[in-house]
């Protein structure tokens, strides 16, 4: 069947049905991953710009392995040292860019509805790399690939996402993803970190940790960004860590027992998490990791597909 | 010279008039017979006469930002819209704070010769809220009323001074009500909208907290005070509770109709300050024009040049024009939809901003100032891109049809504008 849409801007336009072809079609990826040679043929010819308009290391670093791993041709564009600091607005940016035959672009970029904007006036297929606080569907949709590997069903699944939750684009299209794949979600954060306007995200809210712990079988632990004290929304790191910090001691008076840790990343050892728990048991943020080079060659693969098959919008 | 207008539906609420007759104007008055023997003719079958429309607020953008609009563009896009008067912003480059900018505004205007244009000076020196402008200056030179506008009158003990000394020349103090520390860069309103989007919102309490502390203002130094493009249900409330003749508000056409739910797939052309609000706002805010809460309807017509809206949302300019549009959206979305009266939309538009701001008023009475609109209120048009006479194209009603076409602008006893052409 393949993807309605010539870009993948966000967890909100995707169907579940193409949420599961995602899913299954990066299963297939992880096997290329799992090759002695890891590297298939497959988006050979195709030219992919990586457009980061802010700094970022994993998901930049993820998305040219995945395009490595396919043997795309790739450039990477990133503002700091561009154009855009000598005043050329962001669509005559990316004109130039499709001007030079790239047939998909990955966009990071600090103002929502970015991509959306880029994928109107395109005809390269875009894909988000995080868009201002509103979506970062590759994240979203490599967490759910790990959830279903560790789960298997999203059926009574009970995920609490733990944090700054008003200023996350993870956490609003995790939350989208979770809520169309059926799983319950609650979400945890002092009043200050949280949306006034919780129902259009269709989740739980609770600002006590203690009671958002038990029987939970996923928590989901979003950074904290040092900022926030500054910016008054916490007093300090210091009264955020005692309410708020996921600890060995918490855990074991509180969550369940066969609970699991997930964590986007990059984590802030001994702010939101004790140091050793992101090494524990406990934890799948190596394995979030790991599905998000999958992920991303399965989104590439399905966008790249229905180019090649003379989709036209 | 004389004009002889006959056959049409004079309507004129400040003297009572609602019905089929003729009109004569000579030089520059309504007469009751034309003298001269030159004499224009205009069949006025089918046609309503208005007041001219006069907006108090206007952003002709000259000098400083001429890609954006001149005071030639800002006088064609006015009788267009059926405006006789116009007010213009002082957040000009340099802005409107001596008397230099007063008369090269003052001048052009002249020369432009389409509408009248009135000066808003700037409430401070470099609209920077530190030091009061030099008003009774500006006012001498031709300024009707003052204003930061796009800033805030932060200081409150600023704002306090401002509004005692314009008692000197009892004009009205127009406050920008917004606080800046809590709309801290948002780009929409905040909401289930925002939440949903990302944004980080511009709460409606930016807004109520200053339009409360101005009115207490304004009450303690009995200044004067018009709060500009009031967009939010607890600002009106707030207006209806502490009003008093001292106090005037305004609200705009995209206040009035479009909500934050509007923005869909972030068009930056549903982008301004205040933003859009929710539709509990707008419900609020038509009763409130309604019922003589909020007595002007005002466009606060800004342009942007296409390449300062084209762009990702964050990025795009705040702000869209009005003047085209403003008299036919309304028309069509509250008077055909009975939730306004003609009479009151033409009061708000016309008698209600000349009577707070002293300007002038076309009236159908012998020895009245001549400035006078003429509709067609079955024409109906789409806005379009391509249509408008405005330098600027930001129009949040792009799309839309509406009805009412003026077909006559006359200002001063002169027929400036007629359906598509401009007459100086």
């Amino acid at each position: 069947m393949g993807l309605d849409s010539k870009d993948l801007l966000g967890i909100k336009e995707l169907k579940k049905a193409e949420i599961e072809e995602i899913l299954t079609t990066a299963e297939y990826m992880e096997e290329i991953l799992k090759r002695p040679i890891k590297k298939a043929p497959t988006l050979r010819g195709i030219t992919v710009a990586n457009l980061f308009f802010e700094p970022s290391t994993r998901t930049l670093n993820s998305f040219i392995l995945a395009e490595k791993r396919l043997s795309a041709d790739s450039i990477n564009f990133a503002a700091a040292s561009s154009s855009v600091l000598k005043g050329e607005t962001l669509l005559d940016t990316a004109k130039n860019i499709q001007a030079m035959e790239v047939d998909m672009m990955v966009v990071r970029h600090s103002s929502p509805g970015t991509p959306h904007f880029l994928a109107d006036r395109l005809e390269a297929s875009i894909i988000n790399a995080g868009d201002g606080c509103h979506e970062h569907p590759t994240q979203a949709l490599l967490d759910i690939m790990t959830i279903k590997k560790n789960f298997s069903t999203f059926d009574n699944l009970k995920i609490a996402i733990i944090g700054d939750i008003k200023h996350s684009r993870v956490a609003r299209s995790l939350i989208c993803g979770l809520n169309k794949m059926g799983a319950k979600i609650t979400v945890c954060a002092p009043p200050t970190l949280l949306p006034l306007w919780l129902e259009p995200l269709g989740v739980e809210f609770e600002y006590n940790l203690e009671k958002t712990l038990p029987e939970k079988d996923i928590l989901y632990i979003l950074r904290i960004q040092k900022e926030r004290q500054e910016e008054s929304f916490l007093p300090s790191l210091r009264e955020y860590i005692k309410d708020y910090s996921i600890t060995y001691n918490k855990l074991k008076n509180f969550a369940s027992k066969d609970v699991v840790i997930m964590h986007p990343g990059p984590i802030n050892r001994g702010v939101e998490i004790e140091s050793g728990i992101a090494d524990s048991e406990y934890s799948l943020i190596l394995h979030q990791v790991s599905s998000g080079v999958a992920i991303r060659m399965s989104v590439l693969y399905l966008l790249s597909k229905r180019r090649r098959d003379g989709h036209k919008d | 010279m004389g004009i002889k207008i006959k056959n049409v539906h004079l309507f004129d609420p400040l003297n009572g008039i609602d019905e089929i007759g003729n009109l004569f104007i000579e030089k520059n008055k309504v007469v009751k017979k034309v003298k001269s023997s030159s004499k224009q003719e205009i069949d006025g079958k089918g046609l309503h006469l208005f007041p001219g429309f006069v907006d108090v607020h206007s952003h002709f953008r000259e000098p400083g930002d001429e890609d954006a609009e001149t005071i030639e563009t800002g006088s064609r896009a006015a009788v267009k819209g059926g405006y006789t008067t116009v007010c213009v912003m002082p957040n000009t480059k340099p802005p409107i704070d001596n008397e230099g900018v007063v008369r090269f505004v003052k001048e052009k205007s002249e020369k432009t010769g389409l509408c009248r244009i009135f000066p808003v000076g700037a409430v401070t020196k470099g609209r920077e809220g530190k030091e009061l402008s030099e008003m009774t200056h500006l006012y001498e030179a031709g300024c009707v009323a003052f204003s930061d506008d796009g800033n805030c009158v932060v200081k409150a003990s600023l704002m306090r001074n401002a509004l005692e000394y314009s008692k000197l020349m009892n004009v009205p103090i127009i406050d920008h009500p917004e606080d800046f520390i809590l709309s801290n860069k948002g780009q929409m309103n905040e909401g289930a909208v925002s939440t949903e989007l990302g944004f980080k919102g511009i709460p409606d309490i930016s807004e109520s907290t200053i339009v409360a502390r101005d009115i207490l203002l304004s009450h303690f130094t009995k200044g004067r005070l018009h709060l500009a493009h009031i967009s939010t249900a607890d600002a009106v409330k707030l207006i209806k509770d502490w009003k008093n003749d001292r106090i005037t508000s305004e609200v705009t056409p995209h206040h009035l109709l479009l909500t934050d739910e509007d923005i869909g797939s972030f068009d930056s052309n549903k982008k301004m300050k205040p933003p859009l609000r929710t539709k509990h706002d707008i419900i609020v805010l038509q009763k409130a024009v309604k019922e003589g809460i909020i007595n002007i309807v005002a466009t606060d017509h800004a342009p942007h040049p296409d390449y300062k809206k084209e762009m990702e949302f964050a990025g795009a300019a705040f702000g869209v024009i009005g003047l085209e549009t403003a008299f036919s959206v309304l028309y069509t979305e509250l008077v055909k939809k009975d939730k306004l009266s003609l009479k009151r939309l033409i009061e708000v538009m016309s008698l209600e901003p000349s009577k707070a701001f002293k300007l002038p008023l076309g009236e159908i009475k012998e020895g009245a100032t001549a400035d006078f609109t003429l509709f067609d209120l079955k024409g109906s048009w789409t806005v379009n891109h391509d249509d408008f006479v405005s330098k600027s194209e930001n129009s949040a009603f792009l799309g839309r049809k509406v009805e009412g076409i003026v077909e006559y602008c006359i200002v001063n006893g002169k027929i400036v504008y007629k359906r598509g052409e401009f007459l100086k």
